[in-house]
């Protein structure tokens, strides 16, 4: 028992150290992007200033940083919405028998491990060959997709799996058409999963980078355009920027979760 | 009445997404791969010049070994750090509103931006920053040390920090399925601590870390941007590689990179399954 106590306790703190690990940086730049104006990069810090925030929003200091939000924001939303139709009806079919059924799920396992460069690559090539240019509203689109899916496919296949069968045999027996039993009796089931697989789809594609880099075309998304800031910038205005975008992140996250959270009680209660 | 909409209807969607954005790419690559080129444009046709060019060059050989060589390294530590995690989570929370709190804790960072993540590590690495403040404070060394930050080092340390959640989720999960009473069956014959954990949860638990070490090595054998950014280029990689010959638009030189990058990924990974069987996990 003692020896479990002592490896309760070293446990504890691994995990407790491994969260300060997880977080300790990003809270650290949320801090650093209230330098003073004279203040740089690292500690200490020289005054207390919103300078770099404001610094954002000057189109002249940091690129297009307003359109790059933008198109992300848009992109994300469509990403999302795509996600989570493609997926509930893949999701839907794999419970069934049809052609070609264990080569799409291999297709769909593939996707998620294709290193991403290559996808990024090959869509800048079909599109360059095709003779279209490439937008972020179409071949980054697909890019974004080919990693957003994947995760929403195996989300929906783990929820099915587990899904109780006998609540659709007898909202069956009641008379039921097959779309009263899913809109009735599956969709309020599922709706908790597909409020995760609009979150992954959604935060995966904002801060989608390298499979954007070839398929976005000539307008940046906000992955992009930091990425070009880290090159050629070297002030706080860095950080301004990866707090603001981080604590977007967080609302959507915190947003997702609660209403997962209320649907639930709302069930039980 | 309403009738049920057909299966394989429903999988059109997924099927001609995946077909479109992933299928016909890596296809355009695999043949891309063969074209010829010149300063401006592809052109096209069957040559291995491509292939040659890349598997002659000494610079792809050690580069291939550096990019290895930073997949093992990251997925040692990250195996270590996710497996404890994970073992913490499912033994040793007892509470399921807390083994949940701190899963999300664990799984929030993996939505967040990647590349501010990698940035943040710069209060901490840089020349000025805290860590070489600290040592100097203590009067462990009188110059700032130059390796923390744009080094191998901060790449692994990076990799580390992004990709241990990609460990912890899948063994997590199978440490979760794993019969409680089988622990207490071992530990009521006799079995300490580490008896329990050599025996009944690792052998138990290995689809989770065949599933995690396939994500790690995968992103980091595909990474170009943890690299580029943390080493201040001054790391190479396979992704890197691509990059510069992409930013160069030799797409058929980096075609050829990429094609057979996808070979050694699929090697791998092929050499991961045979292991260990994660059908079960699926």
């Amino acid at each position: 028992m003692r020896n479990r106590g002592l490896a309760h306790t070293l446990l504890a703190s691994f995990f407790a150290l491994f969260v300060l690990f997880l977080y300790g940086p990003t809270i650290t730049i949320a801090i650093l992007s209230f330098q003073g104006p004279e203040g740089g990069l690292t500690f200490p810090m020289r005054g207390v200033s919103l300078r770099w925030f404001a610094n954002l929003f000057e189109t002249q200091a940091v690129g297009d940083f307003g359109g790059s939000f933008t198109r992300s924001i848009a992109l994300a939303c469509i990403v999302t919405g795509l996600t989570v139709a493609i997926a509930l009806l893949a999701g839907l079919a794999f419970r069934r028998r049809f052609a070609g059924a264990t080569a799409l799920f291999y297709l769909t396992v593939a996707s998620l491990i294709m290193p991403s460069i290559l996808i990024s690559l090959g869509i800048g090539l079909m599109f360059n060959i095709a003779d279209l240019a490439p937008t972020w509203y179409t071949s980054a689109l697909g890019a974004h997709l080919t990693w957003t899916l994947p995760f929403g496919v195996l989300i929906m296949l783990a929820v099915f799996n587990r899904f109780d069968r006998s609540l659709e045999e007898a909202a069956r027996d009641l008379g039921a058409t097959p779309w009263q039993v899913f809109r009735h009796v599956v969709l309020p089931l599922i709706t908790p999963s597909l409020i995760g697989v609009a979150l992954f789809g959604f935060t995966l594609s904002y801060d989608e980078f390298a499979r954007s880099i070839m398929s976005a075309g000539s307008d940046n998304t906000l992955p992009l355009e930091i990425y070009g800031m880290t090159t050629n910038v070297t002030s706080p205005v860095l950080y301004a920027l990866g707090t603001l975008t981080t604590v977007f992140s967080f609302m959507v996250i915190l947003g997702g979760l609660g209403a997962v959270v209320l649907l639930r009680r709302g069930r039980i209660g | 009445m309403t009738r049920a909409i057909p299966a394989w209807l429903q999988a059109t969607p997924l099927a001609l997404v995946l077909g479109v954005f992933l299928l016909i790419p890596i296809l355009t690559v695999i043949v891309v791969s063969f074209w010829d080129y010149d300063q401006t444009r592809l052109i096209p046709g069957f040559v291995l010049d491509n292939y040659i060019d890349a598997l002659t060059e000494g610079v792809t050989w050690k580069t291939y070994l550096s990019t290895v060589r930073f997949a093992v390294i990251t997925w040692a530590i990250t195996l270590t750090m996710g497996f404890t995690v994970a073992y913490f989570l499912a033994f040793h929370v007892t509470s399921t509103l807390w083994q949940m709190v701190f899963f999300q804790l664990c799984t929030i960072p993996f939505l967040t931006s990647n590349i501010i993540r990698m940035i943040s590590w710069i209060p901490f690495l840089g020349r000025n920053g805290l860590i070489n403040q600290a040592l100097q404070g203590l009067g462990l060394t009188d110059h700032p040390l130059d390796f923390l930050l744009f080094s191998d080092f901060a790449v692994i340390l990076a990799f580390v920090h992004l990709y241990t959640l990609f460990m912890v989720v899948p063994i997590f999960n199978t440490m979760m399925r794993i019969d409680r009473s089988l622990l207490e069956a071992a530990r009521d014959a006799g079995a300490g601590f580490w008896s329990v954990v050599r025996h009944v949860v690792i052998p138990l638990s290995l689809p989770g870390v065949a599933i995690g070490s396939i994500f790690v090595i995968t992103l980091v054998m595909g990474d170009f941007i943890t690299v580029r950014l943390m080493s201040g280029g001054q790391s190479a990689s396979v992704g890197v590689m691509m990059m510069n010959a992409m930013s160069l638009l030799q797409y058929p030189a980096a075609a050829a990179h990429a094609v057979v990058l996808l070979a050694v990924v699929l090697l791998m990974v092929a050499a991961i399954l045979r292991v260990v069987d994660i059908r079960k996990e699926l």
